[in-house]
């Protein structure tokens, strides 16, 4: 062996598929992850909603008043369904992950899954009753 | 005639091809045969060139996953009855660099195995003459589910972020890094905690969820990585409010 010679470690030929920008479409539940992701952008957009009623409130009645007329627009009211709907999706999702993320031990046995799940359920429909009954009571 | 079905498997031979190719084989069905049995009748009986992995054939050893019709599943457990009437798709794991046919190279994930520590290590030994570290059946329960992972890496190839983020630590290596947290005998949760908090880490994970899904052992690497977040924002909290010595 001449003394300019080197060791190589061996390495196979290796063959590396590239990721398809389309992955999540190559599965139902990638594309319901996705989906999932993306309904972030609604929570945003009620929540940024919810600061320009603020804002309105706090500038007055007339303000407010022409808030709300904004709302009732056709666009707005479609937008708002389509909002409600992928962030009743994200609520849903979410309630039925948090099981996995928190593990209760009662009594040494693990408390199962739906209880923790419906727990999460019925804070939700107490805290929106809570809400619907200070909004609507007049 | 014997009732037959059809394997599409995917071919890679370094040597002779620059990109893998398909290859068609027939074989006998039998209701009682898995992926994992036609693969070895292509072997010994049709073309003994096919290169794969297997062992135990009883899903113990980890070491026959493969994509069967995208899914990623051990073959030795993939009844071909389940996949009629076929053509059966048979390819290496997903997002892992193929070596030859259906082998793949898991060096990347032995090294990521490595750094999260994945064994006991105390503060102190106690010495031999004490006598083994006992465990009540409740400590046990505590991480059992999490010791049962096999390393057959269905679960990186079920992780689309483990392919768009090779770095990715990965599922199993982090349910393994909570089974030893998570056992009585063990004081590096704190270190293993530092490592994973790594942008490489759990962080990286959003949930997607597939990897419990595909998970032979039913050892939910998708819940481990959750836990560990939430344990993680805790410990953060707490640095945050608490003073040092009260951590």
């Amino acid at each position: 062996m001449s003394a300019g010679s080197q060791y190589t470690l061996y390495h196979p030929k290796w063959y590396r598929r590239r990721v398809s920008v389309w992955w999540w479409l190559q599965k139902g539940s990638y594309a319901t992850f996705v989906l999932r992701e993306l309904t972030s952008v609604f929570v945003a957009f009620f929540a940024l909603v919810t600061l320009w009623q603020v804002r309105a409130v706090v500038r007055g009645p007339e303000a407010y008043a022409h808030v709300l007329a904004r709302l009732k627009s056709p666009l707005f009211l479609a937008l708002h369904g389509v909002a409600f709907l992928f962030v009743l999706f994200h609520a849903v999702t979410w309630f039925n992950l948090a099981p996995k993320a928190m593990v209760l031990r009662l009594g040494g046995k693990r408390v199962p899954d739906w209880v923790v799940a419906g727990l999460n359920y019925v804070a939700w429909l107490v805290l929106s009753g809570g809400v619907a009954w200070v909004v609507l009571r007049g | 005639m014997a009732p037959t079905v059809t394997l599409t498997v995917t071919r890679y031979r370094p040597e002779q091809e620059s990109e893998p190719t398909l290859q068609t084989y027939e074989v006998p069905f039998r209701k009682d045969w898995v992926v994992l049995d036609a693969l070895n009748y292509i072997k010994d009986r049709v073309d003994g060139t096919l290169s794969f992995r297997w062992s135990c054939r009883m899903g113990v050893c980890g070491s026959c996953g493969m994509m069967v019709n995208g899914e990623p599943k051990l073959t030795c457990a993939a009844f071909l009855s389940a996949h009629l009437p076929g053509p059966i798709r048979v390819e290496p794991l997903q997002y892992f660099p193929i070596v030859r046919d259906l082998v793949v190279d898991i060096t990347d994930f032995m090294r990521k195995l490595k750094t999260v520590k994945p064994w006991i290590i105390r503060k102190e030994e106690k010495p031999l003459a004490e006598g083994e570290y006992l465990q009540t059946p409740d400590q046990l329960d505590a991480y059992k589910q999490f010791s049962m992972c096999i390393n057959c890496l269905l679960c990186y190839a079920a992780c689309p972020i483990y392919g768009l983020e090779p770095g990715f630590i990965g599922p199993a290596a982090i349910a393994l890094a909570r089974r030893y947290n998570l056992d009585s005998r063990d004081h590096a949760a704190r270190e293993r905690l530092e490592i994973l908090s790594e942008p490489d880490g759990i962080w990286q994970c959003t949930f997607v969820g597939e990897c419990t899904k595909v998970c032979p052992k039913s050892v939910d690497p998708a819940g481990a990585i959750q836990q560990y977040k939430l344990t993680g924002a805790a410990h953060w909290f707490k640095s945050l409010l608490l003073p040092r010595g009260a951590r």
